[in-house]
């Protein structure tokens, strides 16, 4: 029986020829990652440990992009910290000025296929779409691994998702992971490696990074895809570069088939991320704000779907627009979306998570509705417990923004 | 090891921002956090829970963020256990690591009555309810159970690496 490409990274990084799933494993830890919010519990840790110098400085890299620039007294006081533990050992720090969303910034720049990735933050499954093992983990187990470089898993069973078609005009990645998740479940893929295969080989980089990204959402522990030329390309690494992908004989616990050329825009409405409909059923509500960014949404071809839709028009309603990244957001500049987007009437704001957990940067009162493009609708995820938040895709936020209600992009496209 | 206590029922899919908000993230002290538990769906919950209740909840709680925060908070209100029919995975370490015990039992949340005054022995594997019913409840692995019996992670980590302090 052959393996998926999760059981290979996890040999691999256990020392061994071959795991199985249920397997508990000790596995060494390619890179590890921790932010502005989950990094300080670390910190706490190894202070309360006496002991606080990593195994390998060269494989940690701490990233400021919860609150950031710090917004309070309380948080200027964690990014002190963290600044003071980086430069003690020397460990790469992303602070202000070339701080980021942290999956997106380790997607440019550290993350390569095979490796085994652990981040202290649950999106961190995002970075399966370059054929790396990545996982959320807690603060307490991160400082751990800062330590040790070494972590326990379990290894989890795969589940197959093979796309099948090409996507209409105007629906995009976060369509096909909304509808999954919608049919899934938000415990439909618990403790499983989430696989997408099929024709996601046809997907940009970017669109598999969101499809992953929400990988976590149905519970899994990972999403995942096999890398190709794209992700070599993308992970600047030659086509050589080991056999990391799934036997044709790997086994899986379940395997599904997605059909993409009948799928409609999606929206999760409040307050579950598995409460999904095709806008067209729910179009009309009315929105108080709309926010395009987050590390489901904030990369480049999200922000070059939303510049086509917002070009020569403008907002009926307060909009957010967040890069995920600063190379994002100089990419965007030199394109002139920038410049689309304020003539609109949106603000933009410099890379971060801005209000997807309710930090700052348009948190919502009482009552209020956000359409947003980010990954999580729970009841005051973003400020408010009365608050209501619909989850979408760049397309249908932008579409959304022009209108002042939760409108279905298909109808700008012609279709 | 063995806990006792009395019971609050939860229901299914109790996400991370449910247990502890967004904005209470840059807070780090437990005491702190744990004022602010379960705010958003019990008034006051701080004020009415008592040491060593036990939360019984359905599927998949805890899902959603990584934020250890969540169980932190759950675990400085007082709360001795949580027992669930599912966790989600990042909750459930989580809680390990930092010495909450959380228990998977499918039958406990039909079962167990609000305010029932129930009795968990882990090593044993059971739950004992007051009318003496006796439910069984998955192992640990052998590793996880010391983590447990450790306190959390932090003493394992205190035992390897405290002494050799550079």
């Amino acid at each position: 029986m052959g393996m998926t490409i999760s059981e290979k990274i996890l040999a691999k990084a256990a020392g061994k020829d071959k795991v199985e799933p249920g397997e508990y494993i000790i596995g060494k830890i390619d890179l590890a990652m921790f932010h502005d919010l989950t990094g300080p519990l670390t910190l706490n840790v190894l202070k309360e440990v006496g002991y606080d110098k990593p195994w390998d400085p060269n494989k940690i890299v701490i990233i400021f992009d919860h609150q950031v620039p710090a917004n309070s007294i309380t948080t200027a006081e964690l990014h002190k910290i963290l600044r003071a533990y980086a430069k003690k050992y020397k460990i790469k720090l992303h602070d202000v000025g070339n701080q980021g969303i942290c999956h997106q910034v380790l997607a440019e720049e550290y993350v390569k296929p095979g490796m085994l990735v652990v981040g202290a933050d649950s999106h961190t499954c995002t970075l399966g779409a370059l054929g790396a093992f990545a996982t959320g983990i807690g603060s307490t187990e991160m400082a751990a691994v800062v330590l040790t470089g070494e972590l326990w898993f379990r290894v989890p069973e795969s589940i197959k998702f093979e796309l099948k078609g090409n996507l209409r005009n105007g629906v995009s990645a976060k369509d096909i992971i909304l509808y999954i998740i919608g049919k899934m479940g938000v415990d439909g893929a618990l403790y499983c490696a989430a696989e997408f295969t099929g024709d996601v080989s046809k997907l940009s980089i970017d669109s598999r990074l969101t499809i992953c990204n929400m990988a976590i959402e149905m519970g899994a522990k990972t999403g995942i895809i096999n890398p190709d030329e794209k992700t070599f390309e993308y992970t600047n690494v030659p086509s050589s570069y080991g056999n990391i992908r799934s036997d044709n004989d790997a086994e899986y616990i379940d395997e599904i088939e997605v059909y993409l050329d009948e799928l409609l825009p999606q929206v999760a409405l409040p307050h579950s991320v598995d409460n999904v409909k095709p806008v067209s059923e729910v179009e009309g509500i009315e929105v108080d704000q709309v926010f395009i960014g987050s590390c489901t949404n904030g990369r480049l071809e999200d922000l070059e779907a939303v510049a086509k839709i917002l070009k020569g028009r403008k907002v009926k309603t307060r909009t957010i627009i967040i890069p995920a990244s600063p190379k994002v957001y100089l990419e965007a500049e030199k394109r002139g979306y920038i410049r689309i987007f304020l003539e609109a009437g949106a603000v933009v704001c410099n890379p971060n998570c801005g209000p997807c957990l309710g930090g700052h940067m348009g948190i919502l009162a009482d009552d209020e509705v956000c359409v947003s493009t980010s990954n999580r609708n729970f009841i005051g995820r973003m400020g408010s417990p009365k608050a209501k938040i619909y989850l979408v895709s760049p397309q249908t936020a932008a579409v959304t923004a022009i209108e002042g209600k939760l409108t279905d992009p298909l109808k700008y496209v012609g279709v | 090891m063995i806990f006792k206590g009395r019971v609050w029922l939860f229901g299914d899919n109790i996400d991370t921002d449910l247990i502890i908000p967004g904005k209470y993230l840059v807070i780090t002290d437990p005491k702190e956090l744990a004022k602010h538990v379960f705010e958003n769906i019990i008034e006051s919950f701080y004020t009415k829970v008592k040491p060593g209740d036990i939360i019984v909840a359905g599927k998949n709680f805890g899902c959603g963020s990584s934020r250890e925060h969540a169980p932190l908070a759950i675990k400085a209100a007082g709360i001795s256990a949580v027992i669930a029919k599912s966790f989600a995975r990042i909750f459930f370490r989580n809680a390990i690591n930092i010495g909450l015990p959380v228990i998977i039992s499918d039958k406990a949340r039909d079962v167990i009555k609000e305010n029932e005054v129930i009795l968990i022995d882990l090593e044993n594997g059971y739950i004992e309810r007051e009318n003496g019913e006796r439910l069984m409840i998955e192992k640990y692995p052998k590793f996880l159970l010391e983590i447990l019996k450790d306190g959390g992670l932090l003493q394992t980590l205190k035992r390897k690496f405290g002494s050799d302090n550079d």
